[in-house]
């Protein structure tokens, strides 16, 4: 038995907006009958670009229909940008959560949304096609695999089943997923290395690495250190207290200071007293 | 959760009779001796072990008690069975693609992990096996056949007891295992007149509580134990008993056994009367599996274009009971492995709906049933987006019953 939220329970019970609409500006369909479920969205949008009406059918559990039924909701008088900008976390978050394993429900709201915005601007839909599809079980490309992996940051191949189906089948695509997983995930953590820090936020963390790591050992010593100056890759501090007229104070500096400093800021630093 | 109960899943697990529970009382109380024991206190429960064994036997119609064996659960039995293999140099086994989990994934391991050859048989539309086929494929080193008595899902009975013969017949020291877990209590069984070798009950699907279960094994079966340990039940499965839960399971095959009429009798026609209808009220629903060969307290319907576990949702909140093969029900995203099997088209698969009753279900809760269900599926009908085929089909139905 799955746990559903109060939300969740409630659209499942008394859906809004079910139906279709007969001259309506756009419809987005997604899903198939193979995968169990499926959901087709028509839009009615007025001349200022703004959804006036949304209703939905589908082929899908409790879940499928409380996500299509609070997106109804969410994109009903909004505008075509504004609807754009909604993704399948703000659907399962505005239900309160789905279970880990329905994800994917929410995520087929989302691209029911996405197919008749693009439907809406008369964009055809190929790219989705020209994708290589990865898992045959369920049809699902490796642009979707990757744009559900980025958007919600994934970082297990499980997850990437429960919100997208793939791998959930015979199974065999799951050196596939993970391989792709793993060069997403090196994308993330390479983008987040390669932006240099700046000048500002180097300070800051020289400061915290000095206050959380260096100066707590100097102060059991009666000794205090403080952050004066930052010059290229020089660290300008000065040693207080008893370190102050330390006679070893000068291997205090270049033995403990700089190591945790360089292990912290990598090899190219130098720790000078001011 | 609702206030009123309908329990009419009684294929994933049954209400433990009065009779059961207040026999396997007094050996969670008092008597709480080990069997083992050299002292009277504990020696003397085996007698009542004893007791329950010749009731299990009975409910089965075995030659001797002494060939039942109690367990845990039927997974355990089916462990036992397929796993205590003893001539190594056999590597076939026969089953079918319509088995239980607890012996079709017993049967990939020993694929995969211990160089078996496995013929998987299939069903027909309606569930079926074809006994040319199944004669086809046993061979000189076929070790072992399995092949369930009446399937979990839609309860349909295949004819283990003329295929043993026609296996024996071909090859003789083949062995013939039989996961007889749906069909105990349901059907007539009398093992003593068939060539099976092997056979599996399960208790908590007979009214026993969870937790204890049986293997019937055929005087002079060879089989390594899979609970190796002490001498408990000859040396064939070790552990100490779990006393209440046998005593318990020897009551329930007794009971099963006296309402063996009742289940084929009231039952049945219960069963029947749901099926019709539900069939009369509901164009989009179909019945999977033949509907002559079936154990009497089953029937797995399927509405077309809707989902399983949405329709589930909604009789829960009704306090009906039911289970599905729809994939959404189930922690893995696959729908039903039989139905798929029978070659059920997956927007019926997806909103098939398995109803199985018990001698505990009655006319008034039927009567419940085929008052809130049409509405339901009428509801969710209108959820679809497949109204065009909804439409066509809602045609072909009133022109039929016009006719």
């Amino acid at each position: 038995m799955w746990e559903y939220t109060e939300t969740v329970k409630e659209h499942y019970k008394n859906p809004k907006n079910v139906g279709s609409i007969e001259d309506a500006d756009a419809i987005g369909e997604v899903g198939s009958i193979a995968c169990g479920d499926a959901l087709k969205l028509y839009l009615k949008i007025d001349n200022n670009g703004i959804i006036t009406e949304a209703k939905f059918q589908t082929f899908g559990c409790g879940s499928a229909v409380a996500s299509a039924s609070i997106l109804t909701e969410m994109i009903i008088g909004k505008t075509v940008r504004e609807a754009e900008q909604i993704t399948n976390q703000d659907i399962a978050d505005l239900l309160g959560g789905l279970p880990e394993q329905k994800m994917h429900c929410s995520v087929m709201g989302r691209e029911a949304l996405e197919d008749a915005l693009a439907n809406f601007k008369g964009k055809p839909t190929e790219k989705k096609i020209k994708s290589k599809i990865i898992c045959g079980c369920f049809g699902v490309t490796e642009d979707k695999i990757k744009e559900i992996i980025r958007k919600n940051t994934l970082n297990l191949v499980d997850e990437i089943t429960n919100y997208t189906k793939a791998g959930g089948g015979c199974g065999k695509c799951k050196d596939d997923l993970l391989k792709i997983l793993n060069e997403e995930i090196s994308k993330r953590n390479n983008g987040a290395k390669e932006k240099p820090l700046t000048k500002t936020q180097l300070i800051l963390k020289v400061n915290k690495i000095l206050e959380n790591k260096v100066a707590p050992e100097l102060r059991k010593d009666g000794g205090d250190i403080e952050l004066i100056d930052i010059e290229d890759n020089k660290i300008f501090v000065n040693l207080q207290g008893a370190c102050k007229n330390c006679p070893s104070s000068n291997l205090t500096l270049k033995n403990f200071v700089e190591d945790i400093l360089k292990e912290h800021l990598g090899e190219n630093i130098e720790v000078v007293e001011a | 959760m609702a206030e009123k109960i309908i329990y009419l899943d009684n294929n994933a697990t049954t209400r433990v009779c009065n009779e059961a529970l207040e026999s396997m009382l007094p050996f969670l109380r008092e008597k709480y001796g080990n069997p083992s024991s050299m002292h009277s206190f504990g020696g003397e429960i085996g007698k009542y072990i004893k007791t329950a064994r010749e009731q299990v036997a009975g409910l089965i119609g075995a030659a001797d008690p002494q060939e039942v064996i109690f367990t845990s659960c039927g997974t355990e039995s089916s462990n036992m069975a397929m796993r205590g293999l003893t001539e190594p140099h056999k590597k076939h086994i026969i089953t079918t693609k319509v088995e239980h989990p607890c012996v079709l994934n017993v049967a990939k391991h020993l694929e995969k992990n211990h160089g078996y050859k496995v013929t998987y048989l299939g069903v027909n539309s309606e569930g079926a096996l074809d006994p040319d086929e199944f004669k086809d494929s046993i061979r000189p080193d076929t070790a072992l056949i399995s092949i369930m008595w009446a399937n979990n899902e839609t309860g349909v009975i295949f004819p283990v007891e003329q295929f043993a013969a026609i296996a024996k017949e071909k090859n003789p020291e083949v062995l013939f295992f039989v996961d007889a877990v749906q069909a105990a209590g349901k059907i007539p069984i009398d093992i003593k007149n068939t060539q099976i070798d092997m056979l599996s009950i399960s208790g908590h699907k007979i009214h026993a509580p969870k937790g204890v279960g049986a293997i019937y094994v055929k005087k002079g079966t060879l089989i390594t134990p899979f609970m190796q340990g002490g001498h408990q039940e000859r040396g064939r499965r070790g552990g100490t008993e779990n006393v209440a839960g046998i005593v318990a399971l020897g009551m329930a095959s007794e009971q099963a056994l006296k309402y063996l009429d009742d289940e084929t009798t009231r039952v049945k026609q219960m069963r029947d009367r749901l099926e019709k209808g539900i069939l009369e009220n509901s164009f989009n629903a179909r019945i999977n599996g033949s509907r002559f060969n079936r154990v009497p307290n089953t029937t797995n319907i399927s509405f077309e274009y809707i989902e399983g576990e949405l329709i589930l949702l909604h009789m829960s909140d009704l306090g009906i009971c039911a289970s599905s093969g729809s994939a959404c029900t189930s922690g893995n995203l696959e729908p039903s492995h039989v139905l798929r099997a029978m070659g059920i088209p997956f927007t019926a698969v997806h909103g098939s709906i398995r109803f199985s009753l018990s001698r505990y279900t009655t006319d008034e809760e039927i009567d419940y049933v085929l008052e809130k269900v049409p509405a339901i599926i009428e509801k969710l009908n209108s959820i679809s987006p497949f109204q065009t085929e909804l439409k066509e089909l809602k045609e072909i139905k009133t022109s039929v019953k016009k006719q």
